[in-house]
């Protein structure tokens, strides 16, 4: 379908997109790399009126690494991500986790900030960035906040970031001893049925699509804390959550494949 | 309505588009180059894959306003202009990777920037890297043995 029409603007900096968010009000919305945003414009689940495009800002686009911390610019694609040396080094969870997203042509124009923003709890880089303990910049009319990654997720589809906000950088720790990520699904270039980030051999332990939001798995992880076999940890990998049922996989089925990856995940990142 | 310029094929462009105007309905509707298929509402199939700047995109997953100023190709732009195929194309001929035709485009368009993207394809490389085009035909076989062909043969070329 035609998506329904809108009026169109190009932000010429971040400073000038939430400008333009702050005028609009809750009517506008940011169009990165559009490719959560255009399929649900096409099936007229999103009709906003006001588009800001901000896949021009290429001075969002970068990856850096200081002291520890790896900074990426919001308006960086997946295949930047993917292809990354930096990363490849310093936080391969972070490339390799790219990589899954999609196909090419999708990570050749998705975003990392879009796809924090869009807050899709079956998503792969929300998960890897919740793991990792990163940070999330926002941008707002009175300046900059930090938001912890295991603030940000409020709700299904829902953020932290206020109508007049924007990402611009992702923080992560650089990290490259004992990370996995199993992405479990039937068809090729699907979201992840259920899906696992495990970084730091098990102190961070994420879960894609059981539940509401992207969540990290902290029975998992204190169990892990405390000196438990990868079996005993992932056996609670679904303790308390109320996983989707739909088409793939009902409640209990995601509850199991979540035990059955999550020890899949610790073992390969050196959990035995 | 916007004005945009579209470098496609190596020819400049300018149009005038409503902002919701798919990339894909500006090249087929208002340039009249209707090589670029459109096979689903989802932006699961890929029939519709052009080049933006060189690199594969689903043209029915933009707007046609945020392509101004960018490079486009499309299957039509791929071959020589004395008629030689691209190589990727007459991979396609050579190994029958095409039954209806209905995703070829795309899977060309696709194919042409996976094998710049990943040096060293072997064949599960081919399978996941096509992996947003559907052919309802072939059952794929001969289209990962053309890409595979191109792949190890270093006649890559993207450019028409
Ligand atoms: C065929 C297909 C397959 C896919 N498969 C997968 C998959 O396997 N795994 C997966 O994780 N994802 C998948 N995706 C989604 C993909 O990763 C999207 O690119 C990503 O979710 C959104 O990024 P974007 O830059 O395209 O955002 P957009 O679509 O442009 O925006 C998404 C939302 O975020 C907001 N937004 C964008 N940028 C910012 C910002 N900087 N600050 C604040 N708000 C912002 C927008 O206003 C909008 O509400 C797939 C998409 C498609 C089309
Ligand atoms: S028409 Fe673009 S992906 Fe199907
Ligand atoms: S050849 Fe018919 S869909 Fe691929």
């Amino acid at each position: 379908m035609i998506p329904a029409s809108f009026d169109y603007e190009v932000a010429e900096s971040a400073e000038h997109a939430v400008a333009l968010l702050a005028e609009h009000g809750d009517e506008a919305k940011l169009l990165a790399g559009g490719h959560s945003l255009i399929p649900m414009m096409r099936f007229r689940l999103a009709t906003p009126t006001v588009l800001v495009d901000v896949g021009r800002l290429d001075d969002l686009r970068y990856i850096n690494a200081d002291n520890g911390t790896i900074s990426i610019g919001a308006l960086t694609r997946h295949s930047e991500l993917e292809h990354s040396e930096l990363l490849a080094r310093s936080c391969p969870m972070m490339a390799s986790v790219a990589a899954l997203v999609g196909d090419p042509a999708v990570r050749h124009r998705g975003t990392l900030g879009g796809t924090l923003a869009h807050s899709d709890p079956a998503s792969d880089l929300p998960a890897a960035v919740l793991a990792l303990g990163g940070t999330i910049v926002a941008r707002g009319p009175s300046g900059d906040r930090e938001i912890a990654a295991t603030d940000f997720f409020t709700g299904y589809f829902e953020s932290a970031l206020a109508d007049d906000e924007m990402i611009v950088e992702v923080r992560v720790p650089a990290s490259d001893a004992g990370w996995n990520y199993q992405k479990f699904n039937r068809r090729a270039q699907d979201w992840a049925i259920v899906g696992v980030a495990v970084a730091d051999a098990g102190a961070g332990v994420s879960l894609v699509n059981m539940g509401s939001t992207p969540l990290r798995a902290s029975a998992v992880e204190a169990a892990v804390a405390s000196g438990a076999s990868a079996a005993d940890a992932a056996a609670l990998a679904a303790e308390g959550l109320q996983p989707p049922s739909d088409l793939n996989a009902d409640a209990d089925y995601r509850r199991h494949l979540a035990r059955v990856f999550t020890q899949r995940a610790l073992n390969a990142a050196g959990v035995a | 309505m916007e004005s945009i310029t579209l470098a496609v094929n190596g020819t400049e462009r300018n149009l005038e588009v409503e902002p919701r105007t798919l990339l894909v309905h500006a090249l087929r509707d208002d340039l009249r180059l209707t090589g670029t298929n459109i096979g689903c509402d989802s932006s699961s199939c890929g029939a519709c894959t052009v080049l933006i700047n060189g690199q594969s995109a689903k043209s029915c997953t933009m707007f046609a306003v945020q392509a101004d100023g960018a490079d486009i190709t499309t299957i039509e732009g791929v071959a020589d202009s004395d008629g030689t195929m691209h190589p990727m194309q007459q991979a396609f001929h050579e190994h029958h990777a095409l039954q209806c035709g209905y995703c070829t485009p795309g899977m060309v368009m696709a194919a042409i920037s996976l094998v710049e993207e990943y040096p060293d394809l072997d064949d599960q490389g081919v399978r996941h890297g096509l992996e947003g085009n559907l052919c309802r035909c072939t059952g794929y076989q001969n289209i990962v043995n053309a890409v595979l062909a191109v792949a190890g043969s270093g006649s890559k070329g993207s450019e028409s």
